[in-house]
C-alpha cells in the first residue's frame, strides 16, 4: 500500500484526534496501536456483531468457557462460609421461613396421600425446592407480579394463601378462586398477585416479559415481575422469546429457572448440553446471570433481593438459575424409582435438603427447639386433615359455571348451549351427580 | 410534454399485455360501502387502520403496538409514522418470533395495558398458535375470572393477493374459529377495518382482526374520521334479494356482490349478500334469517373446502332452517390443496364458478 493510502487509512481510524498528525508524520506500522484512546483498528463494522478478526481458525468449544460459578452462603452444615453474606434477618424472619417450609413440606406429604386414596384427582409436591421458593419470595415485594410453572407452592404459603384455599382449589369446590375449571395445583390469586399457572411449559415465560413492559412503562413503577420455570420448560421455544424478547425490550424481569435435575424421567444431562441455563444468559442473550444453591435459603433470598434490585434499577431482565434437586416424583401419576436410585434421592432428602440447612442454621443460633418444631408439625398435619375432610364435603360450583367465563359477557350462542344442556338434565336427573354441585 | 390519451390508452394495454401471467389482475371488483353522515376522508385500508390505531393510540395512553417492522411503518405501512407520534417505547419491533410476540402480547394485556400485536401474515401465525389457543383463549375462564387478557387484539394481513402462493396467501379462521373465548373478525374495507380494529381493542376478549392484504390498497372508501366502533358478532347485509343468500367475508364479499350484479342481469335472479363480519362469535340470527326466507344459501371462502368455515355454517343452518331450505348449502371454496403460485386463476372461488353455483342452486 502506498505511504499516502497508509496515511489516509490512518486518518480514518483516528479521526479528529491531534495524535494523527504524529501518526501520519511518522510510523508506518500499521498493527501497531500507539495510543490506548484509539479504537482498535481491526474490530470489525457489522451490525450483527462488534467484535475483532483473527488470522488463526479455531473452533471455539465449549469446554474453553468455565461454568458459572454458585453462590451459595451456608455449608450443608448451616455453616455461613462468609459472614458477610449472612442476610442477618432476625429470628422473627428466619422462623417465618422455617415454618413456612415445613408447612409447604407437611402439607405436600398429606395432599399426596389424599391423592392416592382417591380423595383428589392429582397432585404436585415441592419436596427439595422449598428454599428456592420461600427464599425468592421473601426478598419480594407483594407488589411485584409472580409468574408460575406448577411447583411454586410455596411462594404462596410464604405470601399468604391459606391451608383452605389450596385445598379447596384442589378439590374444585365453590369456594375454589378458579371456580373448579381446572386441575389441582394449578392455583392463583389476583389479591397475592400470583398469576393462576397453567399446564403447557414456559408458555407464562413470555408473557412474563410483556407484563414487565407494561409496568416499566406505568409511571414511578416500582414492581417487578418474577417468572418461575423449569430447566426442562427452558428447552421450549417460548422460553428462548422470553429471554430474547426481554433482552432487546428491556423488561424489568427475573427468569428464575428451577433447575431440579429432573424434568419427569428426564435427566437434565439429556435436556441440554449447554452449561445449564445460566450459561444461556450472558453471552446467549446479553443479560445478566446470576446462578445460586437452591437448597439454601439464605443463598437465594440474597441474589434475589440483588436481582430485583438490578431489574428495577436498570429495567433489564436477569437469568436466576437456582439448582435443587427434586426429591419427589414428578407427580402422582410417576414413580421416580422407576429412572433414579432410592440411594441418591436419600442424599437429597437428608443432608443436603433445604429444611435440615436452614435448622442447623437456627440450631448454631440457638433458635431452634425440637419440642417447637414437632409440636409445629403436628399442628400443621391437624390442620390439613381438617381441611381435607371440611373441603371434601363442600359442593362443587353449580354446573352452570361451565359456560361462564369463556367471554367477559356470555355471548348468545352460549346461553342457547347452556339452555339445552338445562333442558337434557331437567329429563335425566339421575344420570347427573347434581347431588355434588350447588343447585 | 403531454402524451395524448390515445397514446397514454395504447401505452396501458401494452403494459397489461407485457404483465407476466404469473401476476395475475384482481379477480375482484371493489364495491365500495357508503359513508354515513358526519366528516370523512378518502382513505385506503392500510391508512383507515393507521388512523384508527392513532386514535386508539391517542386516547389510550397504555395502548402499545408491536411487531415485526412496525416501527418503521410495517411492511404494508400500516403503522407509518406513529412511532414518530407515539414514541419508540409504545410502537416498536419486537424479534422475529410470533410466539414470542404472541405470549408478550399476552402479558402486556395481563398488566392491565392494551396490546396492539401484528402478525406480519397469517401463515405466520402458526408459531403463535399454542399461546392464542391454549393460553389467550383460555386466561378468563381457566383461572375462574381472577386474571384476563381482554385488552389484547391481534392484527394478521392474510388472504390471496395475485402472487402470494402458499405462504403469502392463508385465510386461517377455520383453525381459530374452533377455539371457544376468541373474537375472530375478517372487514372488506377501510370503513369496516378501522371500525372493527377499535371495537377490538375496546372489547373485554383477545380478539384477531384478519385483514385481506389485497384490500390494503385496492379498497378506497370515504372513512369518517372521528372515533367510532362497528359492531362485533353481527353480519351486515349488504344487498337484499328474495331468491338466493351468498355469505362470505373479506375480499370474497366483493366478488359475491358481483356475481349478485351479473345474476341479475343474467338470469334475473335475485341475490341476498351478506358480509358475516365476525367469524367468532358469528351471527346466526341474521344468517338463518335470511337462510329460511331464500331458501337456497350458497357460501363462499378462499380458504380450502374441508373444514373451512363454510362447514360451520352449512352445518347450523341445515341444522336450525332444514324445512325452509329448498336445496343443500352449497359452498364454493378454494380446493383442497396448499395454496399453488401459477394456478392462482384455477384455485380461487372465482366469480365465474359462485355464478355457476347460484344458477345450480335455483335449478335445484
Amino acid at each position: 500500500m502506498s505511504f499516502l493510502r497508509k496515511s489516509v487509512k490512518l486518518l480514518n481510524a483516528a479521526a479528529g484526534r491531534q495524535q494523527n498528525l504524529k501518526a501520519i508524520v511518522g510510523s508506518t506500522l500499521r498493527h501497531q496501536r500507539t495510543y490506548s484512546s484509539e479504537p482498535p483498528n481491526d474490530y470489525a463494522n457489522f451490525p450483527g456483531a462488534k467484535a475483532p478478526f483473527v488470522s488463526k481458525l479455531k473452533l471455539n468449544m465449549p469446554e474453553d468457557y468455565a461454568p458459572i460459578p454458585i453462590y451459595r452462603v451456608m455449608d450443608r452444615d448451616g455453616f455461613i462460609a462468609d459472614e458477610t453474606q449472612d442476610p442477618q434477618l432476625g429470628r422473627e424472619v428466619v422462623e417465618k421461613m422455617f415454618r413456612d417450609m415445613l408447612l409447604l413440606n407437611t402439607m405436600d406429604k398429606i395432599l399426596y396421600e389424599s391423592q392416592r386414596q382417591g380423595r383428589i384427582s392429582f397432585y404436585m409436591t415441592n419436596f427439595g425446592e422449598e428454599a428456592s421458593h420461600i427464599g425468592s419470595a421473601a426478598a419480594l415485594e407483594m407488589r411485584d407480579l409472580i409468574y408460575g410453572q406448577y411447583r411454586e407452592a410455596g411462594v404462596l404459603v410464604w405470601r399468604g394463601f391459606r391451608i383452605d384455599q389450596f385445598i379447596d382449589q384442589c378439590y374444585g369446590n365453590v369456594d375454589d378462586l378458579g371456580r373448579g375449571k381446572q386441575m389441582p395445583v394449578h392455583y392463583g390469586s389476583r389479591e397475592l398477585n400470583f398469576v393462576t399457572i397453567s399446564s403447557p411449559l414456559s408458555t407464562q415465560m413470555p408473557q412474563a416479559v410483556g407484563a414487565a413492559y407494561a409496568m416499566k412503562m406505568r409511571p414511578n413503577n416500582d414492581a417487578c415481575v418474577v417468572c418461575y420455570f423449569g430447566e426442562g420448560a427452558a428447552s421450549e421455544g417460548d422460553a428462548h422469546a422470553a429471554f430474547n424478547f426481554a433482552a432487546t425490550l428491556n423488561c424489568p424481569v427475573i427468569l428464575f429457572c428451577r433447575n431440579n435435575g429432573f424434568a419427569i424421567s428426564t435427566p437434565s444431562h439429556e435436556q441440554y448440553r449447554g452449561d445449564g441455563i445460566a450459561g444461556r444468559g450472558p453471552m446467549g442473550y446479553g443479560i445478566a446471570t446470576i446462578r445460586v444453591d437452591g437448597t439454601d435459603v439464605f443463598a437465594v433470598y440474597n441474589a434475589m433481593k440483588e436481582a430485583r434490585e438490578y431489574v428495577l434499577r436498570e429495567n433489564k431482565p436477569v437469568v436466576f438459575e437456582a439448582l435443587a434437586y427434586r426429591v419427589g416424583h414428578h407427580s402422582t401419576s410417576d414413580d421416580s424409582t422407576a429412572y433414579r436410585s432410592t440411594e441418591e434421592i436419600e442424599v437429597w432428602n437428608s443432608v443436603e435438603h433445604p429444611i435440615s440447612k436452614l435448622k442447623r442454621y437456627m440450631v448454631h443460633k440457638g433458635w431452634f427447639d425440637e419440642a417447637e418444631e414437632t409440636a409445629y408439625i403436628k399442628e400443621v398435619r391437624k390442620k390439613v386433615l381438617k381441611q381435607i375432610a371440611v373441603s371434601e364435603k363442600k359442593l362443587k360450583p353449580n354446573w352452570k359455571e361451565m359456560f361462564e367465563g369463556v367471554y367477559a359477557e356470555m355471548p348468545e350462542h352460549l346461553v342457547e348451549q347452556q339452555r339445552e344442556l338445562q333442558e337434557h338434565i331437567e329429563a335425566h336427573k339421575d344420570s347427573y351427580p347434581l347431588k355434588d354441585f350447588k343447585q | 410534454m403531454r402524451v395524448s390519451k390515445a397514446a397514454r390508452s395504447c401505452f396501458n394495454t401494452l403494459r397489461l399485455k407485457m404483465r407476466p401471467p404469473s401476476m395475475t389482475r384482481s379477480h375482484f371488483t371493489y364495491y365500495p360501502t357508503a359513508a354515513g353522515s358526519g366528516n370523512a376522508k378518502k382513505m385506503n385500508m392500510f391508512s383507515a387502520i393507521n388512523n384508527a390505531m392513532d386514535l386508539a393510540l391517542q386516547e389510550d395512553s397504555t395502548a402499545l403496538l408491536f411487531g415485526e417492522d412496525v416501527g418503521f411503518g410495517g411492511v404494508f405501512r400500516c403503522s407509518v409514522n406513529l412511532r414518530d407520534k407515539y414514541g419508540k417505547d409504545r410502537v416498536f419491533n419486537s424479534p422475529l418470533c410470533e410466539q414470542g410476540i404472541a405470549g408478550f402480547a399476552i402479558g402486556v394485556a395481563n398488566a392491565g395495558a392494551t396490546a396492539i400485536a401484528e402478525i406480519q401474515f397469517a401463515d405466520y401465525i402458526f408459531p403463535s398458535f399454542d399461546q392464542i389457543v391454549n393460553e389467550a383463549a383460555k386466561y378468563r375462564y381457566r383461572s375462574g375470572g381472577l386474571f384476563d387478557c381482554g385488552s389484547l387484539t391481534f392484527r394478521v394481513p392474510c388472504g390471496a393477493v395475485g402472487h402470494g402462493a402458499l405462504y403469502h396467501s392463508q385465510s386461517p379462521e377455520a383453525y381459530f374459529a374452533h377455539t371457544p373465548g376468541l373474537r375472530v373478525v375478517v372487514p372488506r374495507g377501510p370503513i369496516k377495518a378501522k371500525g372493527l380494529l377499535l371495537a377490538c381493542i375496546r372489547d373485554p376478549n383477545p380478539c384477531i382482526v384478519f385483514e385481506p392484504k389485497t384490500l390494503y390498497r385496492a379498497a378506497v372508501e370515504e372513512v369518517p374520521t372521528e372515533y367510532y366502533t362497528s359492531e362485533l358478532g353481527q353480519a351486515d347485509i349488504l344487498r337484499n334479494g328474495k331468491d338466493v343468500t351468498l355469505i362470505g367475508w373479506g375480499t370474497q364479499v366483493h366478488v359475491l356482490l358481483e356475481v349478485a350484479e351479473l345474476a341479475k342481469e343474467r338470469h334475473n335472479i335475485d341475490c341476498e349478500v351478506i358480509d358475516l363480519v365476525s367469524v367468532l362469535p358469528w351471527d346466526t340470527n341474521t344468517i338463518c334469517n335470511s337462510a329460511r326466507k331464500t331458501g337456497r344459501v350458497v357460501i363462499a371462502h378462499e380458504a380450502p373446502f374441508t373444514q373451512g368455515f363454510g362447514s360451520e355454517i352449512a352445518a347450523y343452518i341445515q341444522d336450525k332452517c332444514f324445512l325452509n331450505l329448498e336445496a343443500p348449502v352449497k359452498r364454493v371454496t378454494g380446493w383442497d390443496t396448499p395454496f399453488p403460485h401459477v394456478f392462482e386463476p384455477f384455485y380461487l372461488p372465482d366469480k365465474l364458478r359462485c355464478l355457476v353455483a347460484v344458477k345450480d342452486i335455483v335449478n335445484y
